[in-house]
Formats: structure tokens, sequence, C-alpha cells
């Protein structure tokens, strides 16, 4: 038993919902008890969905405790296959099937003898896989299945179409900003003259799966979903894939130098050399952003980075690389592939966090006291506790983080977007200056908010008004810094002196 | 529970059981907050704290007293003592939050694999030194709500049995009156005590917000009635007490397991009323009351009335609208009856369960209701089926469907008015004052319309090729 207060990664179950309600015409039913449908509630608010999300529960109640959910499943299946005619229903274990041990493959096979439409048991244990992996699997499988049919019909063409064309992979609903991420790569595929075969699994059709052999070369934008069955693709067909996320100016133009490679390789004869070029220096701003003298501010300015494996390695990254900030930690709370995350990021932050505790984050966020959090929601949260900015880069989120309006993360655009959420995110340059210089414009009182230890150190009256004069986004963090220095030294009260000598000493 | 003489001409259905609700656990974020020295433990599986953690939305962050005990392979397959688990957490609890009760919420998983918290917990109890309630709050048995109805059948097997003795302090366990006297002097608390009329204790059950449980308080005392305690009270430690022969009033309609266990096990009277939700069910609440106690009711026409003279703009537009309850949180007929008193028509209540016999004063009044205002007896659709409900939303057309989040946007895309359930568990519904917040959230859709009527956009789905 674990004591859990909140989680990052959700239940498997969330995982292949996630993929099948991504998919047209899939329909999902859930082996769960009364109010395990929680995942409609999300979709339907988070993403805003105008459709009813197909999914719905086989309900898991006393009766079937006590006697099996003998026809009850089966019903299930079969009249949601007259009601509403999927081309797919995948049978969905929660927890609670996990442990009932019912046999379910049993009864997707006799559901099958009936339905129209094609059923599956989506294969994941809820004790062996969280969110990510789950739809990570289940997506494989879907993939398979209709592969392996259309290949016993004899339907699977094999030729390659005749310009270079790309299965994009991963992009599903209740994703961190992956609307706005797949516009982003269609526009990219388009400018680089490669047709798109298939998106999946978001909005694709089941139907369409048979056709992504045929493409030259898959692209996985997301390290949590897809690779799996980009591995399987690989396996079966021999197509390459890339799975560079290309998120950020430097890791964008490697994945079309990639692509490129990839695409060469098959005959294409392209170079996107002079394209990498002209979007870097004219088209997308983050180059240039870099060079300026806003963002020279940011330079050295601490940073503390945690997310998924993608979100959070992309943006050490680019803070690191691309804008010269200090990040002292990144994290990932994808346990099961921390080697991957360590060895992306290694060079790149003074230290690496793997944990899925959020208390623990938020310890760390205090001791460091960066200058700006890039995290989830959660990391936001900790933020507003502590008076350090937030910019959000990956789930778990909120409504708030389904933007309207165009926002991706990826490609060029993407590049313009992060700068912005970056550059917003730390206090602007200058006026930080100015409000050095000039004192501050804030009279608040109150300083602490109590995170930090108390003190028992007795501030004098100048002190306290010197104090005041600091702006209030360091203020904290002078306070803590001059009364560490206090202590060590054995004064028992502060004065502005004892401030300024704190100052001199630690660079407070 | 079937009453054998059903005098009632409703219509009662009874489908699939196929619909969306939250998970009863949900129970835990209103009621850590309205007892202030609790710590809920859920022990069950991520899904849990999945839902806890998305459902509550912001709440979660500020510092709440709940947590997941959350299972793992080890404490299903029983690798691991579930005791000595159970044991760990609840002292690392004790350690950080010192509270005076843990509730532990049993989940589907705990049912499941039968883990007798029952017997664990008065072990534990002793060992630990803070008094362990269970409250099995699953999806397996009950439906959002009802997890309430859960721990507060629990708590209720936790209130003292006797009154303090002496002389003092014999309005000591009586935390709402405390709160009332507070500073004032003795004389003037006996000269209060006999603005009361002479009649046996009487205790509510139900938790409400603080304002709303002196609101109702004061609403009795109106006619001379002393509310001796509420279960539950602001803190475990000032349960009421119970004894013998007791009377007990619910405030809310899906508390039939706490009101058949203060019946049963604290042999206290239960008062059959239709319950405080509107100007109309909080008269006749307070009138049920009253008449139990002998006491002829005065003013409540006047006070009714009034209600209803302010609330007459919000009347003005729900009146001749129909409405179609989806079901989801046992208020629905409740809240239909006082919809039909201010002039719609409910076309259908959708319930996930119907306790008749605790119900029995509200559907009486609901069938009056329909008879007064002469429309026609709604059909009330026990264990709805979703998709069924929204095939008839289709054909019938109702001016406003109260549902869940998973239905709404949909609904809403399609040109259908929805309206939140959920908004009515949370809100401030109960008594003659807060009647006007239950219209305020029936007519915002309907108010938004008005604000929108002429843009020409309410329908924005695409009409989709049926095979």
């Amino acid at each position: 038993m674990k004591l859990a207060y909140w989680m990052y990664a959700g239940p498997a179950h969330i995982g292949t919902l996630r993929v099948a309600s991504s998919f047209k015409n899939v329909h999902a039913i859930m082996h769960a008890p009364l109010g395990d449908d929680y995942f409609n509630v999300m979709r339907s608010m988070l993403s805003r969905e105008r459709n009813f999300t197909p999914v719905t529960t086989s309900v898991v109640d006393r009766n079937v405790l006590a006697r099996g959910s003998q026809e009850k499943v089966v019903d299930n299946i079969t009249r949601k296959d007259a009601e509403e005619h999927p081309d797919l229903i995948v049978l969905t274990p929660t927890c609670t099937s996990s442990i009932l041990q019912e046999d379910l493959h049993n009864f997707v096979e006799r559901a099958q003898l009936e339905a129209k439409g094609d059923v599956m048991l989506a294969d994941v244990n809820h004790y062996r896989y969280n969110e990510l992996q789950a739809a990570d699997r289940t997506l494989h499988q879907i993939v398979q299945y209709y592969i392996e049919k259309a290949r016993k019909k004899g339907e699977l063409p094999t030729e390659k179409t005749a310009k270079p064309s790309v299965n994009i992979i991963g992009i599903s609903t209740l994703g961190f900003h992956n609307n706005h991420d797949c516009t982003e790569l269609k526009r990219l595929m388009a400018d680089l003259g490669i047709e798109v075969n298939t998106v999946i699994p978001e909005g694709a059709s089941v139907h369409d799966l048979k056709n992504m052999p045929q493409a030259w070369f898959n692209l996985t934008p997301y390290r949590e979903l897809g690779l799996t069955t980009a591995q399987y693709l690989e396996e079966e067909f021999g197509t390459p894939y890339v799975d560079i996320t290309p998120m950020g100016v430097v890791e964008t133009a490697r994945c079309i130098r990639k692509i490129q490679q990839v695409i060469n390789a098959q005959g294409a004869e392209v170079d996107y050399e002079e394209f990498i070029n002209e979007q870097t220096l004219h088209v997308s701003q983050a180059a240039w952003f870099s060079r300026s003298i806003d963002c020279q501010n940011l330079t050295g300015k601490k940073a503390v980075v945690f997310g998924d494996n993608t979100h959070a390695a992309a943006l050490t990254k680019i803070l690191s690389r691309e804008m010269g900030i200090h990040v002292v930690w990144a994290g990932t709370y994808c346990k099961y592939d921390a080697d991957w995350f360590r060895e992306q990021v290694s060079e790149y932050c003074d230290e690496v966090l793997i944990t899925d505790d959020h208390g623990a984050i938020g310890d760390v966020i205090a001791r460091v006291e960066p200058s700006a959090i890039f995290g989830t929601q959660m990391e936001r949260h900790v933020g507003k506790r502590l008076d350090i900015p937030c910019g959000v880069i990956a789930a778990p989120i909120h409504v708030q983080n389904f933007p309207i309006g165009y926002k991706p993360f990826m490609g060029y655009e993407g590049t313009n977007q992060i700068t912005d959420l970056i550059y917003n995110s730390f206090t602007l340059g200058m006026e930080d200056h100015l409000l050095e210089i000039f004192g501050g414009h804030d009279t608040k009182e109150v300083i602490t908010k109590g995170i930090s230890a108390e003190s028992g150190l007795n501030w004098t009256k100048d002190g306290q008004a010197e104090l005041n004069k600091i702006p209030g986004f360091v203020r904290g963090k002078v306070k803590r810094n001059t009364e560490k220095f206090a202590r060590e030294r054995g004064f028992k009260d502060i004065s502005a002196e004892v401030l300024y000598a704190a100052k001199e000493a630690v660079g407070a | 529970m079937t009453v054998a003489k059903e005098p009632s001409a409703l219509n009662f259905e009874c489908e699939t059981g196929n619909y969306h609700t939250f998970c009863p656990i949900s129970c835990v974020a209103w009621l850590y907050q309205k007892i202030e020295d609790s710590f809920f433990l859920v022990i069950g599986t991520k899904t849990c704290g999945y839902f806890l953690q998305n459902a509550m939305g912001v709440m979660i962050f500020a510092e709440p007293r709940y947590a997941m005990a959350e299972l793992e392979e080890g404490d299903i397959s029983a690798q691991l003592n579930d005791y000595e688990e159970l044991k760990r957490l609840c002292e690392q609890i004790k350690r950080d939050r010192n509270p005076s009760v843990i509730v532990w919420i049993g989940t589907c998983t705990t049912e499941i694999i039968k883990t007798d918290l029952e017997g664990l917990a008065p072990k534990l109890e002793a060992e630990i030194g803070i008094p362990i309630v269970v409250a099995r709050a699953n999806g397996l048995d009950y439906a959002f709500t009802q997890g309430e109805d859960t721990v507060l059948a629990a708590m209720a097997n936790r209130c003292p049995e006797k009154a303090p003795v002496s002389e003092t302090d014999k309005s000591d366990h009586n935390a709402i009156q405390k709160l009332l006297n507070f500073g004032k002097k003795k004389e003037d608390i006996a000269q209060e005590e006999s603005e009361y009329v002479e009649h046996p204790p009487l205790v509510l059950f139900g938790s409400l917000p603080d304002p709303v449980v002196t609101q109702l308080t004061l609403e009795l005392k109106k006619q001379g009635i002393k509310v001796s305690g509420w279960l539950p009270a602001k803190r475990f430690t000032e349960l009421p007490v119970l004894e013998e022969g007791y009377y007990v009033a619910g405030v809310n309609p899906f508390l039939s397991r706490t009101a058949t266990t203060l019946m049963r096990r604290r042999k206290c009277k239960l008062i059959g009323a239709p319950f405080p939700i509107g100007p109309d069910g909080t008269r006749a609440w307070v009138e049920k009351i009253s008449s139990v106690f002998g006491i002829k009711p005065t003013g409540l026409d006047e006070r009714e009335a009034q209600i209803w003279k302010n609330l007459e703009e919000y009347v003005k537009l729900v009146r001749g609208k129909s409405v179609f309850f989806m079901g989801d949180n046992l208020l629905e007929i409740s809240l239909a009856r006082f919809l039909f008193r201010c002039g719609m028509t409910v076309q259908e209540i959708g319930i996930p369960y119907m306790d008749k016999r605790y119900q029995a004063a509200e559907l009486a009044f609901l069938e009056k209701t329909c008879q007064e205002m002469a429309v026609p007896l709604p059909r009330i659709v026990e264990k709805p089926d979703n998709y069924n409900q929204v095939q008839r939303i289709y054909e019938l057309k109702p001016d406003l469907v109260i549902t869940g989040m998973a239905h709404a946007n949909p609904l809403e895309a399609r040109g259908i008015n929805t309206k939140w359930s959920v908004e009515f568990t949370f809100a401030q519904i109960h008594g003659f004052g807060n009647a006007c917040d239950v219209l305020e959230l029936v007519t915002r859709p309907l108010r938004r319309n008005n604000n929108l009527k002429d843009l020409g956009w309410d329908k924005l789905v695409k009409e989709e090729a049926k095979v």
C-alpha cells in the first residue's frame, strides 16, 4: 500500500480509452463498476467534445460478483454493435476486472460471432502498466490486428506510394496540445514535399490501417505513444521510423535531417538544408530571440523542468541549449522509461530527477528556488504557493491547457509558442532591473509564506524597511539567505547592515 | 424495499442501470471539509485516485485531509499483510495530521478481495488511539451521494449514547446551540431555552454547509423547535447524543441507510417529511416536524408567499417549460417537485435508486403538487439507461435536460439546453433562503439562450450519416 494524494499518469484503462476513442467509429466498453466512466466527463469537459464519447460501461455490480458477468458483457457488446455500428469494439479491462479474472477473452470471442463489427480485448493489466504504457500497447494492438486481418484476406497493399510519404503516429485525444501539434506537423510535411499517408489514432478509421505499409517512413513525435507501433511496422515491413521530437529549433532541424536521410536512402534525393536555414533564420523567431537583448537577460537564470519524457526532455534542451538558462534539475514521472530521459538531458542540467511523488518534487523546487518552473499543473500549484512563475509543459493538465487558439509545441510555429511561454514565465527582464534600481513598487507587508523553516530571528525596523525595498519576487529568497547568514554568524537582530553584509557574503 | 400497499399512482420503471454518475467515494470531497478534524483514507486503486483528483479539480491542491491508500499487486495477492500496511499508513497520518477520526472508505477492490475493514478497524483503533470509522462507499453498490449515506450511517453508530447529566453543561453536547449562545450570560441562555416549546430531543441528519445548518436551525426555532444536534457536526468530537426515543429527520433524499441505522440501531423515531428543498419543500418539512411535536406552525403562509414573490423573476423564465432529469444524484424527486410547483412540466425523472419508504412523504408531496398544478404525473425511471434516455430526449425535445458532464456538451452541440446535475449537490439549495439558488442554476441555460438568441448557432454538429 502506498499513501498517495496525487498521481501524474492515470490508470491503464485511461490509456486504452484515449486510443480507442481517438479513432473514428471505434467504441470502447469498459468492464467496470458504476462511476468508473469518468473518462467521458474528462473528454467532454477538457477537450470540449461535441460528440458523445464512444465509451460505455458493462457495469460490474453485486450480481456480477456473485455469478460472474455471464451474458452481460456479450449482450452489451452486441447491443452496442447494433445501436451504433462501430467498426471495432474494444473491451477494456479495469482494476476491477484485473482481480475478478473473468475470461474476458471468451466474451470477446462469443460476441464476435454475433457482432458485425470487430471485437477486441485490450491487453492491458492495471497493476503492470500506467496510462501511457497502456495507450502505447493498445495502439500497437489495434494496428497489428488490422494489418494481420488484411494480410489474411490478401488485401495488404505492399507498394510504397509514388512520392515520399509518412505515417504520423501517436496523436491522441486528451494529449497535451496534440491537435495543434498534428496540424503543425502536417504543415511541415507539406513544406517538405512529403505526403501524409495516415495520422493515427486521432481521427483515423481502422480501415485505413492496412495502408500504413505504403508510407516511406513513420514519424513518432511523442516518446510515450506510438513507438511500439513504429517498431512493429519496422519489423514487419522494414519501414524506418524517425523518433526525434521536432520540438525546439535544434531538435526540429535534427528531425528534418533524419527524415532527409531516411527518404534519401529510399531514393528521394532531397536536400532540406536550405529549408532549415530559411525557417530557422527568418520564419521561426526563436533563433533571433536567442540573440536578442531580452534573452540575454535570461542568461544564467535558474529553472527547473518536470513532466513526461517528451516534453521535459525537449524543454530542458531548449532552455539550456537555445536560451542559455541554467536548468538546475530536470525530471520525469515516466519511471518505466527513465534511462532514455537520463541519456537525453544529462548534459543539459545539473541533476536528473526520476520520481512520481509530487511531494518530493515540491520539496526540491522549494530548496532550489528557481526563477521559473516548467512542469505540469501540479508544479504550477507549487509555484503559486512559493510565488514562483510556472509554465505548463505537460499533462496532467486542466481545461485551460486545451486552448482554442493555435498553440502547437512542435515544428517552427511551436518554437515561437514555446519562446513566448518561456519568456512570459520569467519575470520580464527590464522590469526586474527597474524594480531593483528604484526599490520596487510593492509595499505589501506580508513576505513569508511559511514554506521555509521559521527563523526565530528578529528583523529590526531598518532591516525590515530595507527588505521591503527588494522586489517581491526575490524578496523571500533574500530574506531566507540573510537569515541563514545571520544564523551562521550568530546575529540575533537583522539590521540593514546585516542584510547588506549577507548580500556581499553570499550574493543574496 | 417495496411497500406492501402502494397508494401512489406514480409510474415507476426500472431500466438497465447503464448510466453515468460519480463514484460514491466522491463524498470525501465535501465530508472532509464539513468534518474539520477528520481524515479520509480511501483504500483503493489508481482508478479511484484518478477519479478523485480529476473530479475534485483544484480542491486537491489545498492540502486536503484525504488520501489514497493505493493498493499494489502485493496487496491484491495478499503477499503483503493488510493490517500491517494500514497500520503503517494510519500511523503516518496520525504523525502528520493528528486527526480526531480516520474514516476508511472501502472501495470496489476491497470488496472483491474481501478485505475485512470492519474487523481490522477496532483492532487498529485500539492500537493507535484514533477512532476509525469504516464506510463501504463503492461503485458496486452505490451511486454518487449515497457515499455520504454510508459514511453517516457508520458515524451514527459513534454518536454518544447518553447526554451528560450534570446540570451546568446540560446543553454542552449541542454544538450549534453553543455556537449561537457564544458570549451570552447564563440567564440569557435560560431565557432562550424558554423560547422553545417542550418537545422530545430532535436530531437532524445530512451534511450541509454551515450557513445552511444555521438557516434551517433558525427556521425551526421560529416554531419553537429546538435542534439538539446534527449528524454530522462540524467536528467528529461534537457528534450529537442519540438516546433511545430521540426524534430524527433527514434533510437530503439520499440518506436512507442513515435513517435505517438511526431507527434500528439507535432506536430513534424517524420523522418522514418532504425535504427542505424549494420554499414548498421547506414549508412541508417544517410543518411535518411541527405536527409530530403537536405544534401549530405560525407564519409559514406569509413566509412561503414572500419567497415565491421574490422568485417571480426566475419563475417567469421557467413557467411552461419542460425538463428532463437523466438522474445521477438522488436529489431528482425533490427538485422535480419544486420545478413542478414553479410551473414546469417534468417529462422524466431518472434516479439511481428509489427508496419508496424513506422518500414516501416526498413522493406523496410530488403527487399532490402535480394534482394541484394540474399536470400529468411524470415517469420515474430507476437505474436508467443513458443511451435510451438520449433517444427519448431526441424525441421529447425538452427545454432543459439536467444531466452529468459526460452528456452536457454533446447535447448542447445538438441544440438541447443542459444543466450540469452535480452543481445541485454542491450549491446551497436547502431552506427558504436558498430557493433562488436552485432557480439560478435551472434558469442559467435559459438566460444564456436569451443572450445568444439571434445568432443562429443552435446546432453545432454535422448530421451523422446513419449506416
